[in-house]
This record gives C-alpha cells, sequence and structure tokens, in this order.
C-alpha cells in the first residue's frame, strides 16, 4: 500500500475546463471517498490516477513515484468498474488470472492466490462458471476479487454499487469496509450518493464543478461544512436553509422566523456573538438539520440554546422510526424530524424545539460559512 | 339474439380465411415467378438438345441425361480453349479463399483499432475508408488497370486478389467496427489495467467475442467476390479468369449449335457455390447482423 498525492490536476476536455487545479493527499492506507453530483470530475480525476485519461497540468504521485506518464499497467493499481467489466468469454477463474498471467507469474502462484481470493470473498464455488452465469452481486465479487488478486498498492472504485438492488447495495457497502479493514490498501472510492460515502470513508472529498469543496472526516463534513454545497449535499433530508436577518435585541444578536399566523421569533446565535457583529442588518442564510428542530429534546433544559418556536404543520411524511413534519418559516418550506407521537395533523400549529447552537449562518453571495 | 351471434362468428371465421387466402396466394406467385427460372435451368440442364429442340420450355424432360454437365464442366468450348469451366472454377476459389480471409482479419482488426483504441483525425481517416463502400467499381478500372500493370499483376489471379481485398477491406471495417463499438469501453479498461495490451486484448478478449461478425463479413464477402463480374473481365486475361467471365464466354462462344443445355449446366455451376454457402449459413447470417456484443 502507499500514499497517493494529488498536485495541482486540471484537465480539459476540448475547451471546457473539468478538473480546475485539483489537490488531494490520501495517506496510506487510508480509504477516501470521492462524492458529487454527475459532472463534478469525480470520474474523471479517478480515470486519471488510474492513468486511463492524460492530464493536462498538475502531477500524481504513488506513494514517492510521479506516474504522470505511468502506463495503467505500471502503476501498480487495480480498479473495479460501476459495470464489473468481466471479460465475458472467460470464467470466473480466469477472469481472476488474466491480470496475474499478463505479469508473467508462476502457474502455481496464481492458482493459489486465485483460491485464497476466492475464498475470502466466497466465490470459490462460482469458479468455473462464466459471468453470463452469475447474479449482480457475484459478478461484483468477481469483480472485487480481480482487484485483489493483484494485491496492489492502491484500489480504484468507480460507483460499483451502482448496479445493485438498494438492499444488497447496503450488505455490499459493509463488506467492502470490512475488507478495507482486514487489507488495509489504500482506497479511493467514487461514489455520487452520499450516504455510501458517509458509512465507508476515512476521509471525503466532496466535489462540484471540477472543485474539491472540502476534503474532511464525515463526522466533520456533518458538523461542520465550509459552503453552503457541502452543506446540503451531506445528509439526508438535506439541511434547511433559511434566509433571514440578522438583528439585535439588546446586546443579543440572532434572526427572526415569521412563522404562519404572523408569528414572529427572535432566535439568538450560540455563544459569543461578536462574530457575527459585522452582519448585523445583513441577509444571512441559516443552515440547521430536519433532526435539529424537534418536538423535544433530550435533555433540553441543560441547553441555553434551545429556543421554542410555534408554527402550523403543513405536510407529515412517517417514516417510521420518526415522522418527517414540513412547515413553513420565512416562507421557506422546512423539514424537521418529529418523534411519530409527537406530530401534529397538517393544518394543525405545532410548538417546535430549535436547538441553536447547531445552527450554521451562510453568505448568501459568496455560499461560504460565515464562521467556518 | 341467437342469429346475430351465429351470424357474426360466422363473418368473423370467413374474414379470417379470406385474408389468409390472399396473403397465400401473394407469397405463392412471388415464390413461383422466383422459382420458375431456375427450374427452367436445372431441366434444361439435363435434357438432350433434341428434346430441347422439339419440346416447350417448361416441359419435363423425355430422357434425364448428365451429358451437358459433364460437357459444360470438361469439354466445352470457351473462347479459344476446349476444358469446360472447371480450370475457371478453380481460378474463383483461389481467388476467394485468399481475398475473403485477409480482407476480413484486415476489416477485424481496422474495426477494433476505430472503435477502441481512436487516434487522432480517426473519424476522419474512417469516413474516407467508407467512401469506398459506395464507389462504383466502374469508376476505379482504369486507374487500377495501370497500377496492376505498374505491379507487374495485370492479368493475373494475385491481381484480382489484390483488388478484392482492397475493396472488401472497407465493408468489412464497417461490419466490424459496428459490432465492436456494442463492446463496453470499460471492459478494454480493464484489461489495460490488468496489463494487456494493443494485440493481447484483440487476441484473448476481442476476437472470441466476435464470431458472429466473422460470419457476416465471411459470407459476405464470399458471396461478392465470387459472384463479381466487373473485375473478373478487366483485370484477369485468358487462364486466369474466373467462373463468371467464364461462363460468359461459354455461352457466347457458339460455333454453330447454341448448346442451350450446356449453357445452363454451366451457369448453374458458376452460381452453385454461393447458393450452398447462404442455404448452410443464411440463418448465422441474420443471426450475426442483429447480435450485440453483450449483457451484463
Amino acid at each position: 500500500m502507499a500514499s497517493l498525492t494529488i498536485t495541482n490536476v486540471r484537465k480539459f476536455f476540448g475547451s471546457q475546463e473539468v478538473l480546475k487545479g485539483v489537490s488531494l493527499s490520501v495517506k496510506s492506507g487510508e480509504f477516501v471517498v470521492l462524492v458529487g453530483p454527475s459532472g463534478c470530475g469525480k470520474s474523471t480525476l479517478l480515470n486519471i490516477i488510474a492513468g486511463l485519461e492524460t492530464l493536462d497540468e498538475g502531477e500524481i504521485r504513488i506513494g514517492n513515484r510521479v506516474v504522470n506518464d505511468v502506463k495503467p499497467k505500471d502503476r501498480d493499481i487495480a480498479m473495479v468498474f460501476q459495470s464489473y467489466a468481466l471479460y465475458p468469454n472467460m470464467n470466473v477463474r480466469k477472469n481472476l488470472a488474466f491480470g496475474l498471467e499478463n505479469r508473467g507469474v508462476p502457474k502455481d502462484k496464481i492458482e493459489e492466490t486465485i483460491l485464497r481470493v476466492a475464498k475470502m470473498l466466497q466465490i470459490d464455488e462460482l469458479l468455473d462458471r462464466k459471468p453470463s452465469q452469475l447474479s449482480g452481486g457475484q459478478r461484483q465479487r468477481v469483480a472485487m476479487g480481480r482487484a485483489l488478486a493483484r494485491d496492489p498498492e492502491i484500489f480504484l472504485f468507480d460507483e460499483p454499487l451502482s448496479n445493485l438492488d438498494a438492499k444488497f447495495r447496503v450488505e455490499m457497502r459493509t463488506e467492502i469496509k470490512m475488507l478495507h479493514q482486514r487489507i488495509k490498501t489504500t482506497v479511493v472510492y467514487v461514489t455520487h450518493d452520499q450516504i455510501e460515502a458517509m458509512t465507508m470513508a476515512d476521509r471525503i472529498a466532496v466535489m462540484k464543478d471540477g472543485v474539491i469543496q472540502q476534503f474532511d472526516t464525515p463526522q466533520q463534513l456533518y458538523d461542520n461544512p465550509a459552503n453552503l454545497f457541502v452543506a446540503g449535499f451531506i445528509g439526508s433530508p438535506a439541511m434547511n436553509f433559511i434566509p433571514c436577518r440578522m438583528v439585535k435585541d439588546g446586546k443579543k444578536i440572532g434572526v427572526i422566523f415569521k412563522t404562519e399566523r404572523k408569528k414572529s421569533f427572535f432566535l439568538p446565535v450560540r455563544g459569543n456573538a461578536t462574530a457575527y457583529e459585522k452582519w448585523h442588518d445583513k441577509e444571512v442564510i441559516l443552515g440547521i438539520r430536519p433532526e435539529q428542530i424537534a418536538a423535544g429534546f433530550h435533555n433540553q433544559e441543560k441547553n441555553p440554546n434551545m429556543h421554542q418556536i410555534e408554527t402550523m404543520v403543513s405536510v407529515i411524511e412517517p417514516t417510521g422510526p420518526d415522522t418527517l413534519v414540513f412547515v413553513n418559516i420565512n416562507d421557506t418550506k422546512i423539514t424537521c424530524r418529529v418523534n411519530p407521537d409527537a406530530a401534529r395533523k397538517p393544518g394543525e400549529p405545532m410548538k417546535l424545539m430549535i436547538d441553536m447552537s447547531k445552527a450554521l449562518f451562510f453568505d448568501p453571495e459568496t455560499e461560504r460559512r460565515i464562521d467556518y | 339474439m341467437k342469429d346475430s351471434k351465429y351470424l357474426s362468428a360466422k363473418t368473423r371465421v370467413s374474414r379470417v380465411s379470406l385474408g389468409r387466402i390472399l396473403i397465400y396466394s401473394a407469397l405463392i406467385m412471388a415464390a413461383i415467378y422466383f422459382l420458375i427460372p431456375f427450374f427452367i435451368m436445372v431441366i434444361t440442364s439435363i435434357k438432350t438438345m433434341n428434346d430441347i429442340r422439339t419440346g416447350h420450355l417448361i416441359a419435363w424432360p423425355r430422357e434425364v441425361t448428365l451429358e451437358a454437365w459433364i460437357k459444360a464442366w470438361s469439354t466445352a468450348a470457351i473462347g479459344a480453349t476446349g476444358k469446360g469451366m472447371r480450370t475457371y472454377f478453380w481460378n474463383s476459389v483461389q481467388m476467394v479463399i485468399p481475398s475473403v480471409v485477409i480482407s476480413t482479419i484486415i476489416g477485424a482488426i481496422n474495426g477494433y483499432v476505430f472503435s477502441k483504441w481512436r487516434f487522432k483525425g480517426s473519424e476522419t481517416f474512417f469516413s474516407f475508408l467508407l467512401l469506398g463502400c459506395f464507389i462504383p467499381f466502374q469508376v476505379i478500372i482504369l486507374p487500377m488497370s495501370q497500377t496492376l500493370g505498374l505491379l507487374g499483376m495485370a492479368q493475373s489471379i494475385q491481381g484480382l486478389i489484390l483488388v478484392h481485398i482492397i475493396y472488401g477491406i472497407p465493408f468489412t471495417t464497417l461490419f466490424f467496427r459496428n459490432f465492436y463499438v456494442t463492446i463496453p469501453d470499460e471492459l478494454i479498461k480493464a484489461a489495460k489495467i490488468d496489463g494487456a495490451g494493443f494485440f493481447r486484448i484483440l487476441w484473448k478478449i476481442i476476437l472470441p467475442l466476435s464470431i458472429p461478425t466473422f460470419v457476416v463479413a465471411i459470407i459476405w464477402q464470399t458471396t461478392q467476390i465470387w459472384n463479381d463480374f466487373l473485375f473478373g473481365v478487366c483485370f484477369s486475361g485468358g487462364e486466369s479468369q474466373p467462373v463468371t467471365v467464364a461462363l460468359n464466354n461459354l455461352v457466347n462462344t457458339s460455333t454453330g449449335v447454341k448448346e442451350y443445355n450446356v449453357d445452363m449446366a454451366a451457369a448453374i455451376i458458376a452460381g452453385l457455390p454461393t447458393l450452398l454457402v447462404y442455404i448452410v449459413s443464411g440463418k448465422y447470417f441474420l443471426k450475426g447482423l442483429t447480435a450485440g456484443a453483450l449483457k451484463g
């Protein structure tokens, strides 16, 4: 296993700049996920790391080696594709052996490696079958087996779970994570699904429009997003964004929430208010997650930042463990995660507790966090 | 109530059978239209000249004889020589086999390059290559004659083979390239990462998947090249002519009586191979044309 250092990579497709000076540093043995919406450049970056695409500017280093001009087969990487890309005319055994044969590995070593990998992934019963005779999940395991057999320095995954049905996807997520814990090879994993990213990564690079928006641990991205995009992308249901104005109420600085029936509430910011002084009387965007607005919180009396507002329920969506309550604040549709027993019916008034210690503030123009 | 139900059932039945009758009659008439000439050829070829002179065109032979066939094969007068179709038949075989094999192999490699290893200007290059499918061959007769003369291959089977290879490549390239674009690019990427290069990928992965297209290309090329007359008559001469040209010469060489039975037998000899190819592998031709590359 080796570290991976990406420095200032730029890539153009024709006149369109797809990667705009991307830099990333992956530690040896780390599981890093590149996540972002379609077209953000994550797959392009992965292909550049693999050597399947050239870069126009910048440097890729595997360990201490600069690999910009090194062919994919000499970079000591292995890749698992979204469509598995198994060789259809070869059986599983030959699929697993192909990469090793091309490198002139002796036959007995190949046989040994195949058996070991097949056992690890529980595909040892399938060695004589052809890909067309396997289910989606089995094919995916063979694709991973092919990569594992190569014992590379870096594993690259290109949305490997996207073709599986939802239930199986969850199982495979855990399997991949457990596999990583076992073999501890450096992994770069691309997905568009933020839940996959959050559950599997040591660190996540959130990408948009060819730029890395933030590169941090899952918990940090959740608690401490750097901008509006990251805040809205991570977490499901997504964070609520409420446009409001910073005002002063005596010595306290805070925002005004206008709810149905012309009720108005002043909500002070947490802690030291001086950081927000220069935003006094300006428009800001308040970000708060659905799970941070509820009918009541455990130990809420001990939290000085807990404030109550009253509003009217417009729609409810029961999910089982909780109920999503949709309300209107400052003319914006807001989602709240509420205990099913406490949820009111649509049209009824409801009191909600907002945990202002978790509220985040964003500049509406630059979309960056004011207090990051 | 009962009457109306009975009536409607009756009309329904009769409408169906009327439609069926029309369809079948049309099909039978079309079949007859196409088969009658061949039928006439076959029965004429097994009649004696006497029978032909005195009998009806579609009358069954009074006496079945294979004399005309033997004559057509080995002794009929074609131009100045009197050796029958045999030599020319083998000329055609000698011409078709290398042309088909070489043009198909080159087409496969070309198709592979154009679909999976695109280089700068490859699309333009491919469009120019495709022109070869649409050029009327009459246009290139003169320059090709000169070229073959320069190469010392005028009026020879080798010259014909070269011409057929060159003019077969656009078609075979097209077939293979259109098939290979249905093979996912990720397969090639995976093979590259696994350490395989251009030829290894071709040999181990692409070619095993291409059997249907090989069948299409081979059938197409065999039929086109065997049946060709234009190149045959222009670029070969005398002893090196293919069977199509020989047939033309045989029919036009008449020292006295026009021997229809021999002419018919010779025509069937000339056309039989491609007919057999179709009968044996026509099904595979269709399968090959519609074969998608892979599922999953």
